[in-house]
């Protein structure tokens, strides 16, 4: 919501803006009604709570009377009390002092007559945040949690999560987690339900691998008896309680068909609520239940394509979008069977240009036989809409519907008249199709050259389109009588064009040119090799080198490199991974379908979704995040490429004695080990001492004499670490849940070493040279995410645990320290850095 | 309701006002309602040209903060009677105290009006309505959201009027929104009506209601063909709807037998019934609009249109818009002659013609002419260069659809007791198109 601003009250005081003396006026006021019974007291102490608050509200510090609030606390009035406690839990925090004042009177209306006031304090109590007041939380919120009244008992359900994100010991230690799963399967009242099984999952979630009487636990909420108990009364509670147990349901293995057909009967009249938020969470479970039963499947799409289309045309433009969304997700997972719905997915005038991008797509996936002229029909439509970034998306589309091969002789003859709108951006994205087109069809090489010809070169001034253009110009140069020509205007203006993209098109477009009619071209040739070869840009000016060194070497090798017959392209690879498209399905109903990208690339760990820490890990150490358990480390074999996880330095060292050829091992300087770790095995020195043996090792050697790319090195740490450390991974993922990130780092790294994580394994053998331990690994290049360990020297010591995220293409990586010992994260944090940038292409 | 468990940074309002002002930097482009800004989901609704936020580092159901946003501002709405800048300002400790009570934690609680009003005791502050510009009589229905607009009523659910008993009265407005694309050759490409019948009660006691529709109504076209295959003529007048949703409290015991529904309406404002619609249906304005060249750098345009309902209905704040090419410089407008309440303009930034009505009475044909001058020669198809016609209008006591409130019958108490009732249709453009 929008900060309220209120109007500020006028006083007599003309120094306005520090708000100083209407605090010290008003501080005034409070103490002289403190005591006050006179009758109307309590308005004007209303009026006074009242412009306090609204100094609060726009950042006027009002912590100065404190003091003076909790005295005229003492009252009956509840929207008085109400005020005092707003007021209380903002300033709570930063003055722990002055809230020590304030436990007594909340202590004390905890055991109000009154269950609103008893239900209030305890709220407030719970949320004042201070961590030295925890002690004082524990017995109110006990009697809370037994109280009478269902909101009392409501708020200390979730109070018991506020004390545990306070202080999660002094939660774990009293009962509180038997009890509210005792008021969860008993409560006769919703709400209470509701908010014990919300605070119970987020605490379990949290101490996920903690112990494993927690799995335990987790896996209960998880049983036929807890859903089933929860779901025969899914009518009781409100639409958002409804969500959070269909959310629960959607976790739910049944063990046969029949409970699944149970389960949907039950829940079919879901799909009929208002609440887009109650019916997608229901379409999650539906689908998850079904995903073993292909017709079933199948006909769940079926059924949930009415409501989805309903809530998509009856909610605020908002909650449209996040509907659409879903449908989109739901439509690139099986096009099929959405392809007689595709007017649904027309552009509407006036949809808001996120809207008409996911709609656009849509008709894309969906375009086949039956549909593909009326689809291609509507899009042209659009090309000339008002929005050039939708026009463009619109050409696009038309290109992509042909590329999916359904009838392109009529979509090549519409993409051919949008040449002739003659608008720049138009005419830009259709060369480019066109180009694509020609390289999947060469067939109709003679309908677009035709066209294509007529275009004046000066028209086209985007670099992709223009590019396009050149590509036509030399791959069909004996179908266009000007191409040598026009290819010589253009290189009149070398010097001027911008693009070096534009400028190695000329290069090889001249080439092709010159083999296809060397007479004419051959002038073309010359200015283009001489321009290229004078030019700044590095790779024009290789190319250029390449051709000429290549035309000196061999004409016809020369014609063979660069005319060779073409083949025509069958497939264009799709942007996106279908494994990460799986990973969004995954959680669906989530903001991961609205972002397209799975939660670990937008969220950190702690806040993902409950139930989804304990997968993490699991997910990561496959890459793909297809299966989700952990492979413990001993199964771990060095010669198997497909593992990433790590295992001690004996079978690593075994491994690359047997198998030396089949791994990429990282080009280790050996100085480099010897200055920071004395502590290096004989096992890793051996492996230094193998690495002179590898070509690769020269070139780097190379580059570091010549300075290149060689990262200051930090200079070697004190700290020494154990290099048999073992941690297996429960243990890893006990302990990342339990510690805090101590210590948080973005830094660059060797960009040749980026280019070696081409190979994750690459990065776990050379950190393990340096005594730390690769986990799991995991994501796509070029994000990569490593989870590590490592442990003080010492059998006993205190672990690090370290998560890396490496952007590969950026050469940026970023890690998290979670320390036994908060202390040595520092000394730690400069020894991992110092080995990853030692970290250099293999 | 920023900021509810301290895990987003302090200036997360600055950092939201900064990303959706300047979403992609120069370029026009709306933000999308979600985005990602260092690991915080920010999450917003505009409602009544307020923006509602929510934050979160959770990989939440976004579906679940939009429709909570909305009932928030609802909330606040049956509250205040008026939801807008001034009204909040005012009543912002109320405002406070029923945020405390709607989310706990980050969790949803209690979110019905009804059952709050037991919870929360400022008294809001009631914003004079009266002193709300208006514009026209059908200001009530006109929210530039697609949102159904709100009713008319700008009464407080739970304030009491100064002097005046608690009147018993019960609000069920039948509100369409409708969708057309019409082809360069004036065949209807695709049309959609999306309704919604809204009700606001301020009946004491909360009886029984029951609401009776069309008995020939029916839901659901045949799955499996195409929605688009029109049953010739539908069968003599009956409404088919493609499908719909209902409010929690609605209960359809009957509704299958004689299609009405029975509810226990709870104070406030709530949709009783979302529905879609694909059937033909008669769209009440017919478009004809055509460009041609007239002469070197010039260009004439026609824009017809004629009202297809009976003339015993109105259509009202009618606008119409046209782009035109990019090159063009000036326009002279040529009204007909006699026209009363029109207006015409010509946006030069956005090269757009804008024609507005004041009022459409039904059967009546109204026509507008335009001379465009260019700066440059135009390049072949005009009809590439210009358009399409767009159009918005409110109808009031008109429904598409077709869609009836039979009755509505509410319990009685007592023999005087005879709450009024007010049954009101409305339609309105939603994406009202003409091709050229």
């Amino acid at each position: 919501m929008a900060p309220p601003v209120p109007n500020l009250p006028k006083t007599s005081s003309p120094s306005q803006p520090s708000g100083k003396s209407e605090v010290a006026d008003l501080k005034l006021q409070l103490r002289q009604l403190a005591g006050s019974i006179a009758p109307g007291s309590d308005d004007s102490r209303r009026e006074i709570f009242k412009k306090v608050i609204s100094f609060m509200t726009v950042g006027i510090d009002v912590s100065a009377a404190f003091s003076e609030m909790v005295m005229c606390s003492a009252t009956s009035d509840v929207v008085l009390k109400k005020m005092c406690y707003l007021y209380v839990c903002n300033y709570a925090r930063s003055n722990p002092d002055l809230a020590l004042l304030t436990i007594n009177f909340l202590q004390k209306d905890c055991r109000d007559d009154d269950p609103m006031i008893r239900g209030l304090a305890l709220r407030s109590l719970c949320s004042l945040r201070v961590a030295n007041l925890v002690e004082y939380l524990v017995s109110p919120l006990t009697t809370g949690l037994k109280d009478s009244s269902p909101y009392v008992r409501m708020v200390a359900a979730i109070g018991v999560l506020k004390l545990y994100h306070i202080s999660p010991s002094t939660c774990l230690d009293s009962d509180f987690l038997a009890m509210l799963k005792a008021l969860m399967l008993n409560d006769p009242d919703a709400q209470v339900v509701a908010n014990c099984l919300s605070s119970l999952q987020e605490i379990w979630s949290l101490e996920a691998g903690n112990l494993e009487a927690v799995s335990r636990e987790r896996e209960a909420l998880l049983s036929k008896q807890v859903v089933y108990y929860l779901l025969n009364r899914i009518k009781e509670f409100n639409e958002w309680a409804q969500c959070l147990i269909l959310e629960l349901a959607s976790k739910y293995i049944p063990s046969d068909s029949n409970e699944i057909f149970d389960i949907m009967n039950l829940l079919e009249d879901r799909l009929q609520h208002a609440n887009s938020a109650v019916v997608l969470a229901t379409i999650k479970v539906f689908l998850y239940l079904t995903m073993s039963m292909t017709d079933v499947h199948q006909q769940v799409y079926e059924r949930i394509k009415a409501p989805l289309l309903t809530l998509v045309s009856s909610g605020s433009p908002e909650q449209s979008y996040a509907v659409l969304s879903h449908l989109h997700l739901l439509v690139m997972r099986a096009p099929i069977l959405f392809s007689s719905d595709y007017k649904h997915f027309y552009c509407q005038y006036s949809e808001p240009v996120y809207v008409q991008k996911l709609k656009l797509e849509m008709l894309t996936a969906i375009a086949n036989e039956s549909n593909t002229y009326e689809i291609v029909t509507e899009l042209c439509e659009y090309v000339a809409n008002v929005d050039i970034s939708i026009s463009r998306e619109s050409i696009r589309a038309v290109g992509k519907i042909a590329l999916q091969q359904y009838d392109v002789n009529a979509i090549v003859d519409r993409l051919l008249q949008f040449l002739e709108m003659e608008k720049d951006y138009v005419t830009a994205e259709t060369l480019v199709l066109v180009k694509d087109l020609l390289r999947k069809y060469p067939q109709w090489s003679h309908d677009c050259i035709a066209v294509v010809g007529n275009i004046s070169s000066k028209n086209v001034q985007e670099p992709k389109g223009k590019a396009a253009l050149i590509w036509m110009l030399g791959e069909y140069s004996n179908d266009m009588l000007d191409a040598p020509y026009i290819l010589e205007s253009l290189l009149e203006n070398w010097n001027e064009e911008q693009a070096p993209e534009v400028r190695l098109h000329l290069l090889t477009a001249a080439m092709k040119c010159f083999f296809k009619r060397p007479p004419e071209a051959q002038k073309a040739l010359g200015v283009a090799l001489a321009a290229g070869l004078a030019d700044s840009h590095q790779d024009v000016h290789d190319r250029a080198l390449f051709y000429y060194r290549l035309l000196q070497h061999d004409v016809s090798v020369a014609e063979r490199v660069v005319n060779p017959p073409k083949q025509a392209v069958s497939v264009f690879t799709d942007a996106q991974s279908s494994e990460i498209k799986d990973h969004v399905f995954d959680e669906f109903n989530t903001l991961s379908v609205l972002y397209q990208k799975p939660a670990y690339m937008f969220t950190d760990k702690e806040h993902r979704g409950p139930f989804e820490l304990a997968e993490e890990l699991g997910s990561l150490s496959l890459g793909t995040g297809s299966v989700e358990h952990v492979i413990p480390a001993q199964s771990y074999e060095a010669s198997d490429n497909d593992l990433l996880l790590g295992t001690s330095e004996k079978e690593e060292s075994r491994g690359l004695g047997n198998n030396d050829s089949a791994y990429s091992a990282p080009g280790y300087d050996t100085s480099l080990i010897s200055l920071e770790d004395k502590q290096v095995q004989p096992e890793s020195n051996f492996l230094s001492l193998a690495v002179p043996t590898m070509p690769s090792h020269t070139s780097s050697v190379l580059d570091d004499l010549l300075g290149l790319g060689t990262p200051i090195i930090p200079p070697p740490p004190t700290l020494k670490l154990n290099p048999k450390a073992v941690l297996d991974p429960s243990n890893f993922q006990r302990k990342w849940g339990q510690l805090t990130t101590s210590l948080t780092e973005e830094f660059s790294i060797n960009p040749q070493g980026a280019v070696a994580l081409k190979v994750p394994q690459a990065l776990h053998r050379h950190m393990q040279g340096h005594s730390i331990q690769c986990i799991a690994s995991g994501g796509q290049p070029p994000s990569l995410k490593f989870f590590f360990f490592a442990q003080k020297e010492g059998e006993t010591s205190p672990f690090f645990l370290v998560e890396c995220l490496i952007n590969t293409s950026s050469a940026k990586a970023q890690i998290n320290i979670k320390a036994e010992d908060p202390t040595l994260s520092e000394p730690f944090s400069t020894l991992f850095r110092s080995a990853l940038l030692a970290l250099s292409p293999s | 309701m920023v900021a509810d468990r301290g895990v987003v940074p302090k200036g997360s309002a600055e950092i939201f006002f900064r990303k959706v002002k300047f979403w992609k930097g120069d370029e026009a482009e709306e933000a999308p309602p979600v985005f990602n800004v260092d690991g915080v989901n920010y999450i917003h609704a505009k409602v009544a040209g307020l923006m509602f936020v929510a934050t979160t580092r959770a990989n939440v159901s976004p579906s679940l903060v939009l429709e909570l946003l909305q009932r928030i501002a609802r909330v606040i709405k049956d509250y205040l009677g008026v939801l807008n800048e001034d009204s909040l300002r005012k009543n912002f400790v109320l405002v406070y105290e029923l945020l405390d009570e709607v989310i706990d934690f980050g969790y949803p609680q209690m979110t019905s009006t009804e059952v709050l009003k037991s919870y929360v005791f400022n008294e809001p502050i009631v914003v004079d309505s009266s002193r709300i510009p208006t514009l026209g009589p059908a200001a009530m229905f006109m929210q530039s959201t697609k949102r159904m607009p709100g009713t008319a009523v700008t009464k407080s659910v739970v304030a009491n009027e100064p002097g005046a008993r608690k009147r018993d009265e019960i609000f069920v407005d039948i509100i369409e929104k409708i969708s057309v694309t019409f082809s360069s050759s004036g065949y209807i490409l695709t049309s959609e009506v999306d309704g919604t019948i809204q009700m606001k009660s301020y009946l004491s006691g909360n009886p029984d209601i029951r609401l009776a529709l069309n008995e020939d109504l029916s839901i659901g076209r045949n799955v499996g063909n195409s929605m688009y295959d029109y049953r010739s003529s539908a069968g003599g007048g009956s409404v088919i709807l493609d499908d719909c949703n209902f409010h929690e409290s609605v209960h359809l015991d009957n509704f299958d037998l004689d299609r009405t529904l029975s509810l226990v309406p709870p104070d406030g404002e709530f949709s009783v019934m979302n529905y879609r619609m694909t059937q033909e249906f008669k769209p009440p304005f017919r478009i004809n609009a055509l460009i041609e060249e007239a002469g070197p750098l010039k260009a004439e345009v026609i824009i017809k249109i004629r009202a297809d309902f009976s003339s015993s209905v109105t259509g009202n704040t009618i606008a119409v818009q046209m782009p035109v090419p990019k090159y063009t410089t000036r326009v002279s407008f040529e009204l007909e002659s006699g026209a009363i309440g029109q207006a015409t303009d010509f946006k030069e930034t956005n090269k757009k013609l804008e024609w507005s009505l004041n009022k459409i009475v039904g059967g009546a044909e109204h026509t507008l002419r335009a001379k465009l001058t260019f700066s440059q020669e135009s390049h072949g198809n005009l009809t590439k260069e210009a358009g399409p016609v767009s159009m918005n209008f409110t109808i009031p006591m008109y429904n598409a659809s077709k869609l009836q409130v039979r009755y509505l019958q509410i319990a009685k108490k007592s023999k005087t007791y005879n709450p009024y009732r007010w049954v009101r249709y409305v339609t309105q453009a939603n994406s009202y198109v003409a091709r050229l």
